[in-house]
């Protein structure tokens, strides 16, 4: 990158990533978890987010934009990197390439699962429990929908770590030890909504 | 039944010159007791010959105080980045695989060019300015505690091991890796060298700099002066925080 941007640039990819990207998947994956109550309580909590005044003022500032910037700047950061975990094992080193590998995962994912679900609302589909049901009802995708899922929240996850580090709030070893128990914390609480919202359709 | 002779195998990555390709060659020679690396490849000069038998040429390495705290002779050693003196033959794997560092530029065999380490201090003026057209005077005192935190990150011996071990120092990116950053750190916390400490930061902060740091945390693991070299950049991280904040808004607060 040229012209000093880089350090502007590295930090507010960290930043989207968290808020308001990562913000947005925890709600979204909230609301999701309204499928395990049933079909109703799920088209309920989902016709109220779709319903939301200023709607696409709204995607378009906290997820589309934000979420660009990151996925597009995340691929460059991700393919600047040589992973070596086989030469070098250390827990963290292996977080560092997962981050990326997770990163690249996510943004495959959220691309076809944009398409199928919004796009096609843009289309004049309907976005109901109805549709996650069609969709998860062939086995290759209720994989992908797992993987990708699971692919999302540990990439915010250990992002959260990266975030707690790369703005300086956690600078000794013992702080980012804890900060790694909180993240984990945060990937297993979001893993279980998230698949159990996912089951929910299935 | 004669006594079997003990030896000691070796597999040399070598390269001719600065351009050409590298190739492995394998060196056999007889086993003495408390021998490091070192002392085994002066044994091979003395009589270069490979395993085969052939004559071959001596192969060419850097070293200076064979005590581990220059940091000349760094080399892969079984895949690992470390200093030569101090790798003991008796405490390694056979045969022994010694490669150049991968990082840097090639110059011949296992010596290789680590001037961009010394390029990076320039850069990042690690270093405290003292001289002027007059007597100074006395700077201010360090306090005795935090000398002795500071003198665990003066330890840097520029080995290029930290690089050598970062995922993202590598010939697709511009990152300047874990070494001078820490030294941004051990000179800001110098009383006199903290005159000039966002000056160092604002280099940082540049392309290539301190942003790139993706946390794989190799460097502090790798290290063999044990620098914490993850919590120097972690701090440099609050540092250049406020730093942005200060610069981007205005400050009064220059240097303190």
């Amino acid at each position: 990158m040229a012209d000093n941007r880089e350090f502007f640039y590295r930090r507010l990819h960290s930043l989207l990533g968290v808020i308001p990207v990562g913000l947005f998947m925890t709600q979204h994956l909230v609301v999701n978890h309204f499928a395990t109550k049933g079909e109703e309580a799920f088209n309920k909590a989902a016709g109220f987010m779709g319903s939301l005044p200023f709607v696409l003022v709204l995607e378009t500032l906290i997820i589309f934009l934000p979420l660009l910037f990151h996925a597009i700047y995340g691929l460059y950061i991700a393919f600047t990197a040589k992973n070596n975990v086989g030469r070098y094992s250390y827990f963290r080193n292996w977080m560092f390439a997962l981050q990326r590998w997770s990163g690249v995962i996510t943004l495959i994912f959220v691309a076809w699962h944009v398409w199928e679900t919004r796009v096609q609302a843009a289309l004049g589909a309907e976005v109901n429990f109805q549709m996650m049901e069609d969709i998860l009802s062939n086995p290759f995708m209720l994989i992908f929908y797992i993987v990708g899922v699971l692919a999302a929240i540990f990439h915010f996850a250990n992002g959260l770590w990266s975030f707690c580090v790369s703005w300086g709030i956690a600078v000794s070893p013992r702080s980012q030890q804890i900060v790694t128990y909180a993240t984990l914390f945060v990937f297993l609480a979001l893993s279980i909504i998230g698949l159990r919202a996912i089951f929910a359709f299935v | 039944m004669s006594e079997q002779r003990k030896t000691i195998s070796f597999i040399i990555t070598r390269q001719d010159t600065v351009d050409s390709a590298p190739y492995d060659e394998e060196f056999e020679i007889e086993y003495r007791p408390n021998m490091n690396v070192i002392s085994a490849l002066m044994e091979i000069r003395r009589n270069p010959v490979n395993k085969k038998g052939e004559k071959t040429t001596p192969i060419a390495w850097d070293m200076n105080c064979l005590e581990e705290v220059c940091g000349a002779c760094s080399m892969n050693i079984n895949g690992r980045p470390r200093q030569s003196c101090t790798a003991l033959v008796d405490k390694l794997e056979q045969p022994i695989r010694l490669a150049p560092m991968s990082t840097f530029p090639v110059i011949r065999d296992l010596q290789v060019d680590r001037s961009r380490m010394f390029d990076s201090l320039k850069r990042v003026k690690a270093w405290v300015p003292i001289d002027g057209t007059y007597d100074l005077g006395p700077g201010p005192r360090m306090p005795e505690r935090k000398r002795q935190w500071a003198y665990e990150l003066s330890k840097c011996m520029t080995c290029g091991v930290c690089l050598e071990a970062c995922p993202n120092v590598n010939s697709k990116s511009n990152f300047i890796g874990p070494q001078p950053l820490s030294q941004v750190r051990l000179f800001n916390a110098h009383p006199t060298g903290a005159m000039n400490r966002d000056e160092r930061l604002e280099t940082i902060m540049g392309d290539g700099g301190l942003a790139n740091c993706g946390n794989s945390q190799n460097c502090v693991q790798s290290c063999p002066k044990g620098i914490p070299l993850t919590t120097s950049i972690a701090a440099l991280n609050r540092e250049t925080t406020i730093q942005s904040f200060r610069s981007f808004f205005g400050s009064d607060h220059a240097v303190d």
